[in-house]
């Protein structure tokens, strides 16, 4: 407002005003102190990496003003830049891991998408009657599996793994983690299926297409991007599971967290190869977190609204 | 209910019995092919005759086939039918041999002493391990935990209802908080374990240990006395999970049609009153979701146990899955583990199924 202002504000409008500064202040001052909440630990660990024992010691936190940066942490796994050149088994290693990781969450997160898709379809389009079963209680069959905690199926798996030879394999870890995500995209898809209407195949099949061929020229193009939200929710699921992958593997499918398991113990206080290692475990999921962060929240949020 | 909804697409299908036949011969000569390969296996195992079998891999390849074989065989026997079940039979087989299977061959573990690297392999013990559960006191201190554990969700769940509204609200780089707001979730919790537990709470040199002395705490540990290490793992289950109901509650408050929140604005209904009038009892179904599936997720809570405290300090802060591991990892029992296990999925299923009547009434709009 400049000083020619026509209406002048009463003492009660510039009372209003501070109040609902004052209520600004504290809704940005609260978000800013949960973000940092959020971030500090992500910011914690890049700099960590960076750090020296004595850094360390001291508490230093910003780089460049408390202390000089260092490639320690990396080179201990063999991924700094003078490192980056040589041979290094830690490299290979975690490389190994890395790659089993990526495998085990891009192939089951792959066939959970792909298996549940189809269910949640069918089930969203279909009157079916498996024995007693309806639709209704099929769906209740697949979410049902949700509530079913992981322990209860680690012991009989590791027994029947370790019968068929499975145990310590990329397939077995993929089998299991596709069941353990499949709820959940079933969950998110039939949500996504309901939403498009009926009349759309009704239309293609007049046109002479199959029911297969409706689904896959129709609706599949229309559904992608609740298809992605359910890939890349399984993926971040699939990404970071420990339990299954500690119990059921121990030297050639290990995953990446099981490795960054397997580290805490033994490297007592360098702290800054444990920071590199963390956070060259966290990067993959933080880069899908900001770039495709749409897709993350709009999958969490299907079945939350009817 | 349903129905209505549905497809409806009158078939003519026209299925020679030739074709039929066939559809019933690919079926059953497949689940020939698996009973006599299980059978071979069976007889070896029982050592009447060996096959040269190495595992129990023919099996599950015949297994396999066998199956692909249902599939293929409904579209050949029922047609467009067929074709329909095909949508849902995959799924269905999949989870069906994953957990139905495993859980009725874990039955059978459960009532067994079976130590997996002794050779004498598995001894039915009967009701041995349901006796020893019984007195096990750090079962049952593990189950204890589980019901703190699953109380600490009502302030998750009003932490993560007060940022969903913050986040609803006329804020400028609402992108910026979101995103930085749903990060934790993508972080393992394995690397959560390292990143907070080990090194931030580190009692030295932690920054969040310098950061209690700087407030007054002279000497901070954060898991050294029960209570204040279960708090501790409380707050690092929440840091990950909040974004999670934090997330399904703003899909449910951006749900809720602005002329409502207006309405009741100009009938004169200011802030708290609004509040509690109008948007709490609109959230209340999604609410429910949200906390149902979050107890879900709390009652599967391990890794950060198993890889922060592992159980300690003398089991206060274990779950029961992370008692469970280590009852396995030191002790290679599959057998007690999975009585413990079986008896957590009968404690959950009934918890569970109250819940979900409950919740059925609450999110009823009363009248």
């Amino acid at each position: 407002m400049t000083e020619t202002a026509i209406f002048k504000d009463s003492e009660a409008d510039r009372q209003h005003r501070t109040r609902w500064f004052a209520n600004r202040v504290l809704i940005y001052g609260v978000l800013i102190l949960w973000a940092v909440i959020c971030l500090f630990p992500i910011y914690w660990t890049i700099t960590t990496s960076f750090k020296m024992a004595p850094n360390v010691m001291k508490g230093n936190l910003v780089p460049w003003v408390d202390y000089d940066p260092a490639w320690l942490g990396w080179r201990s796994l063999g991924l700094s830049p003078d490192t980056i050149g040589t041979e290094s088994t830690v490299r290979d290693e975690f490389m190994k891991r890395f790659l089993n990781s990526a495998i085990t969450a891009l192939s089951s997160s792959v066939l959970a998408v792909l298996l549940g898709s189809l269910a949640a379809y069918g089930l969203s389009r279909f009157t079916y009657k498996f024995a007693w079963m309806k639709n209704d209680d099929i769906s209740f069959f697949f979410l049902s599996q949700l509530i079913l905690p992981p322990v209860v199926l680690a012991l009989p798996f590791l027994v029947l793994y370790k019968a068929l030879g499975l145990l310590d394999t990329t397939v077995g870890l993929i089998l299991l983690y596709t069941l353990t995500v499949l709820p959940i995209v079933i969950w998110i898809m039939r949500d996504q299926f309901a939403g498009i209407p009926t009349e759309l195949e009704e239309a293609a099949m007049v046109d002479g297409l199959g029911v297969w061929g409706a689904f896959f020229t129709i609706i599949l193009p229309i559904a992608l991007p609740g298809m992605v939200a359910a890939f890349i929710l399984s993926l971040v699921l699939t990404w970071n599971e420990y339990f299954f992958a500690a119990l059921l593997t121990s030297t050639h499918a290990n995953t990446l967290p099981v490795m960054l398991a397997s580290q805490t113990g033994s490297n007592g206080i360098s702290w800054w190869s444990m920071a590199a290692l963390a956070f060259a475990a966290i990067l993959p999921l933080v880069v899908i977190g900001v770039v495709l962060e749409r897709f993350i929240i709009k999958g969490m949020a299907a079945g939350a609204v009817k | 209910m349903s129905g209505s909804d549905h497809l409806h697409v009158v078939t003519s299908d026209a299925i020679t019995p030739g074709r039929r036949r066939l559809g019933m011969g690919l079926i059953w000569g497949s689940a020939a092919l698996l009973g006599v390969v299980a059978l071979a296996q069976t007889a070896q195992e029982a050592g009447w005759r060996d096959f040269g079998f190495q595992t129990w891999r023919p099996t599950l390849y015949a297994y396999c086939v066998w199956a692909t074989a249902l599939c293929w065989g409904q579209v050949i026997i029922r047609g467009e039918q067929g074709r329909r079940t095909l949508f849902v039979l995959p799924a269905a087989l999949f989870v069906i041999s994953l957990t139905v299977f495993p859980l009725l061959f874990g039955l059978v573990i459960a009532f067994s002493d079976w130590n997996l690297s002794s050779p004498d392999g598995r001894q039915f013990n009967g009701l041995a391990n349901l006796r020893q559960m019984w007195a096990d006191p750090f079962y049952w201190n593990a189950m204890t935990n589980m019901v703190w554990y699953t109380l600490a969700i009502v302030v998750e769940y009003a932490v993560a209802f007060g940022l969903a509204l913050l986040l609803n609200s006329q804020i400028r780089a609402r992108k910026f908080f979101r995103v930085a707001f749903l990060l934790p979730l993508m972080l393992s919790p394995v690397a959560v374990s390292w990143m907070i537990g080990k090194s931030m709470l580190e009692a030295r040199f932690g920054p969040l240990a310098r950061l209690a002395r700087g407030l007054g705490w002279d000497n901070p540990s954060f898991f050294g006395s029960p209570e204040v290490a279960r708090f501790t793992i409380m707050l690092m289950d929440a840091w990950t999970f909040i974004p999670f109901m934090m997330i399904m509650l703003l899909a449910g408050l951006q749900a809720i049609p602005k002329e409502l929140t207006e309405a009741s604005r100009v009938d004169g209904a200011t802030g708290w009153r609004s509040f509690w009038e109008v948007t709490f009892p609109l959230m209340l179904p999604v609410s429910i979701t949200a906390i149902l599936i979050r107890i879900i997720f709390k009652l599967k809570l391990a890794d950060i146990v198993i890889n922060v405290t592992s159980g300690g300090p003398g089991g206060a802060t274990d779950t029961v899955t992370s008692f469970i591991f280590r009852e396995y990892r030191d002790r290679s029992n599959v057998g007690y583990g999975t009585m413990l296990a079986m008896v957590y999925l009968v404690i959950i299923v009934i918890v569970m199924t109250v819940l979900m009547k409950l919740a059925a009434s609450w999110s009823r709009p009363r009248t």
